[in-house]
């Protein structure tokens, strides 16, 4: 469980975050608070569906669904558990 | 008549969060032409004060330049006021497609395109040429104008991280299958007056056979050796697809924008581009000023020449002052305080002292990035500048701030 959230954590420090950023946690908002605007929710969720190979439906992939990594953790994990 | 209290609580309530956030926006009432010095009312009902205007758009301080007034003023007499039609109904005169062509010859591209603004502009042009089957990858910085344009376009879109190039290498990596890859970029940031790397960007553009696209508004006119814009500064003139700019900022300062690049691109956008299809275009007015603008441009680099010293001198007084700003060859000079309350506090200082600066800071820029943003005219001359610099240096040392390193001004302030 703890690797799944650190690698998400992960991808989204890499991804979005620019070097003099502040360190962000499991519950940061990313997108509320302009971490990630919805424009590049697309990275994310091509990361999260090649790395856990499942299939997030574009309804599901809300901007509060991906608000915070342990929200994110919670999405993926109801496709994985399928 | 439906206009229930409830839903007038609800737009009250909206406004007093926007004031409660400190975010309140106000205009400023100019009594004045926009020109370096200009006759200011504020707050409303002030008494009118003269202050040196240090951020307006006014690049080659043509806004107000006497040869552009009176071409305005002929315009108006020998074309009238107004056409009461779009373009292709019987709104089209022939200084429109004139402007088209001057403009297509200036920034060395195949056709153009007039708007009624860049906004427009950009509003109309990703949906007209994209769909689907498309990818838009654009700057995490790009303008307001750029991001409501790509939402009202059913192509995919993704970001690279602010002028990153190995990043957005990975973006055209990851979207290699996509019929039409369109990399998106403003030349010059209007925040930060950085540079995009148009050179390394158009190189990463043929390597992965990507389109790309830049908003030039605020490099029309004065960057680059001729002042043709930021593709100029970086030598690839010709190898930009689609160059996007506005007549609302140095090139005369009123209004009106247009698409300009490769033909086929500008067709399909007379064809189906919405902001011009059901909109009237620029009036006869604006665009015989905006054809002055361009013989004033085409037969002297003098205006951008001056502009490009004013800036020089500026950045160097603030940096020898020991002000942080904002690394970049451009007239926009931000001068980085970080926090938000000290940004409104100095601009307020500022206009006490005949220096009219704004402040920015969050949501326009990032948390604890706020700042002064200063942006140069070749209207101001030394004198302007030297008592703009003698203000901001009294502000300066009344907070304390000169000399300090970001992190000593965020410890004393905090972010």
């Amino acid at each position: 469980m703890e690797d799944i959230k650190d690698l998400i954590l992960n991808y989204v420090i890499n991804e979005y975050l620019d070097d003099d950023d502040e360190k962000i946690t499991y519950d940061t908002p990313l997108i509320s608070s302009g971490y990630v605007d919805s424009f590049s929710m697309v990275s994310l969720l091509v990361f999260l569906e090649n790395k856990f190979k499942i299939k997030i439906p574009p309804s599901k992939a809300t901007p509060e669904a991906f608000d915070t990594v342990n929200n994110i953790v919670a999405l993926v994990n109801q496709y994985i558990n399928k | 008549m439906s206009y229930s209290d409830k839903i007038k609580n609800l737009y009250q309530n909206q406004l007093a969060e926007i004031r409660n956030a400190g975010i309140f926006k106000e205009e400023r009432f100019i009594h004045s032409s926009q020109a370096a010095d200009i006759e200011v009312e504020f707050p409303s009902g002030a008494s009118i004060k003269n202050v040196i205007n240090m951020c307006s758009n006014n690049y080659l301080g043509l806004s107000s330049h006497p040869d552009v007034l009176k071409a305005a003023h002929e315009g108006l007499e020998k074309r009238g006021y107004g056409m009461s039609s779009v373009r292709f109904i019987c709104g089209t005169q022939d200084i429109h497609r004139e402007l088209e062509n001057r403009v297509t010859e200036f920034l060395g591209t195949e056709d153009t395109i007039l708007f009624p603004s860049c906004m427009d502009a950009n509003a109309g042009v990703f949906e007209a040429l994209l769909t689907s089957e498309d990818i838009m990858i654009s700057d995490r910085l790009v303008h307001a104008s750029i991001i409501d344009g790509m939402r009202l376009c059913s192509a995919q879109h993704d970001t690279f991280k602010h002028s990153n190039m190995e990043h957005l290498e990975e973006k055209l990596q990851l979207h290699a299958d996509k019929r039409i890859k369109l990399v998106i970029t403003d030349g010059v940031f209007s925040m930060d007056g950085d540079l995009a790397k148009l050179d390394e960007m158009v190189r990463l553009c043929e390597k992965y056979d990507a389109m790309i696209l830049v908003d030039d508004s605020h490099s029309s006119g004065f960057l680059g050796r001729t002042g043709r814009g930021t593709h100029e500064h970086f030598n690839v003139i010709g190898k930009i697809d689609i160059i996007t700019t506005t007549f609302g900022k140095a090139l005369g300062g009123a209004s009106g924008g247009c698409v300009s690049g490769r033909k086929e691109i500008v067709q399909i956008c007379r064809q189906k581009a919405r902001p011009y299809l059901f909109s009237n275009t620029i009036s006869p007015v604006i665009i015989s000023g905006v054809l002055k603008v361009f013989d004033i441009l085409s037969s002297s680099t003098e205006r951008r020449d001056k502009l490009e010293r004013n800036a020089n001198w500026w950045r160097k007084g603030l940096t020898e002052a020991g002000f942080i700003l904002k690394e970049g060859d451009s007239p926009i000079v931000p001068v980085m305080l970080f926090n938000a309350k000290l940004s409104q506090d100095f601009s307020k200082d500022l206009y006490n002292e005949g220096i009219y600066a704004i402040g920015f800071f969050f949501p326009v820029v990032p948390n604890g990035q706020a700042r002064i943003r200063t942006q140069i005219s070749a209207g101001h001359e030394i004198h302007h500048l030297e008592k703009a610099l003698s203000a901001f240096i009294k502000v300066g040392k009344k907070y304390e701030i000169l000399g300090l390193t970001k992190e000593k001004i965020i410890e004393k302030y905090g972010l």
